[in-house]
């Protein structure tokens, strides 16, 4: 017997990888698996300083509901979180706190930086404010807006989860990509 | 009716304290320390005058011991950078108050950028620890006698004091930002 209301009839299911199919197994690309597993499970550590915090805060809440990429648990410990989302102005002096959170991250992580502050300084064009936090590590995903609204930093979450879906496994060990962190002064 | 306020007046009558004025806090300042305060003032009512700055602590010091003056509470202190000033280009500001009469005055004393030495009122005031550190941090006023003056509210690493009026406000580290695009 059906329900008399239907609750959320829309759900959109993540495709299959190619691969090869028969009876009781499936072979595909193992690169493709982690992928779609990294990809609907990140974590995100949130740090928010001042007013992006707040957007995020209702971008986490029922309405906006981050959970539904797949990113039900907000950890607040950066050993256990793949994505750091700076979120808000980082002075200056707090910029060696937000490289070591960074750096206390288990690879693979990823970084976005949530408004005019974290990504370029925004108005604060003061000696005592740091000009957005690529000086000081890399970032992925930028989101412009002062704040931005729960749907830009949405729509950011969503362009981190492409970069991570075609991501390959081997990124990471690539000369590329240490150059990237020796010009970051990590490891 | 014999209300609270009354009864506060009855209370303060038999202790014999006058009202203390601006003139009369003037009056007992001139008496101990003669012409060498200068510059009296009293804009929106708050007694303001200038000493010179090897006087500043013994200026303090008989504000803070005096029986009827008893300013106590140093509520704020700061500087201000006049580069017209030549030879006084830095004020130290000092706000004083008594806390029992709830009188508020301030005193500045002058000093030359090059030899940006005042002596440091932290032994008497325990709140001028934290306020002299900032004072120096963004304007490099070297207190004598302080006991740990160093920065504390900028980044260690830097090398200058930004509230000095020859340094602009903006961030110079920055290159992306140029005159054509933001009108700096």
């Amino acid at each position: 017997m059906s329900r008399p209301v239907q609750y959320n009839n829309t759900v959109k299911f993540e495709g299959i990888p190619e691969g090869y199919m028969g009876e009781g197994y499936m072979a595909t690309n193992f690169e493709k698996v982690v992928s779609l597993a990294r990809k609907n499970s990140i974590w995100p550590l949130p740090f928010a300083t001042s007013c992006c915090g707040i957007e995020f805060m209702a971008t986490m809440a029922s309405h906006y509901d981050l959970a539904r990429f797949g990113s039900e648990r907000v950890g607040f410990s950066p050993r256990q979180c793949d994505l750091l989302m700076v979120m808000g102005t980082i002075a200056k002096k707090m910029g060696p706190i937000l490289k070591q959170v960074y750096v206390q991250m288990a690879e693979p992580r990823w970084v976005i930086a949530v408004g005019a502050c974290a990504s370029s300084g925004g108005i604060f064009d003061t000696y005592s404010v740091l000009q957005g936090i690529d000086q000081v590590i890399p970032v992925d995903v930028y989101v412009p807006g002062c704040p931005p609204r729960p749907e830009a930093i949405l729509d950011g979450f969503m362009k981190v989860q492409d970069l991570v879906n075609a991501e390959g496994l081997r990124r990471r060990y690539s000369d590329q990509y240490k150059d990237l962190m020796t010009s970051y002064g990590i490891q | 009716m014999y209300n609270t306020l009354t009864k506060l007046k009855e209370l303060k009558a038999p202790l014999g304290v006058g009202v203390m004025t601006n003139d009369t806090i003037q009056q007992k300042l001139t008496e101990k320390f003669g012409d060498a305060l200068t510059d009296w003032q009293e804009p929106y009512g708050m007694l303001t005058f200038t000493g010179p700055k090897d006087l500043n602590l013994k200026v303090l010091q008989f504000l803070f011991d005096d029986a009827e003056l008893k300013f106590r509470f140093l509520t704020d202190l700061q500087a201000v950078h006049y580069p017209d000033n030549k030879g006084a280009e830095l004020a130290v500001v000092y706000h004083l108050h008594n806390l029992t009469d709830n009188v508020r005055i301030r005193f500045k004393v002058f000093t030359d950028i090059n030899t940006p030495d005042v002596f440091s009122a932290s032994a008497l005031y325990q709140s001028a620890n934290w306020m002299e550190r900032e004072t120096y941090d963004f304007y490099g006023v070297n207190f004598k006698g302080h006991p740990n003056l160093i920065r504390v509210l900028n980044v260690d690493e830097m090398d200058y004091f930004p509230m000095r009026k020859e340094f602009p406000l903006e961030d110079q580290t920055r290159i992306d930002k140029d005159d054509e695009m933001f009108g700096r």
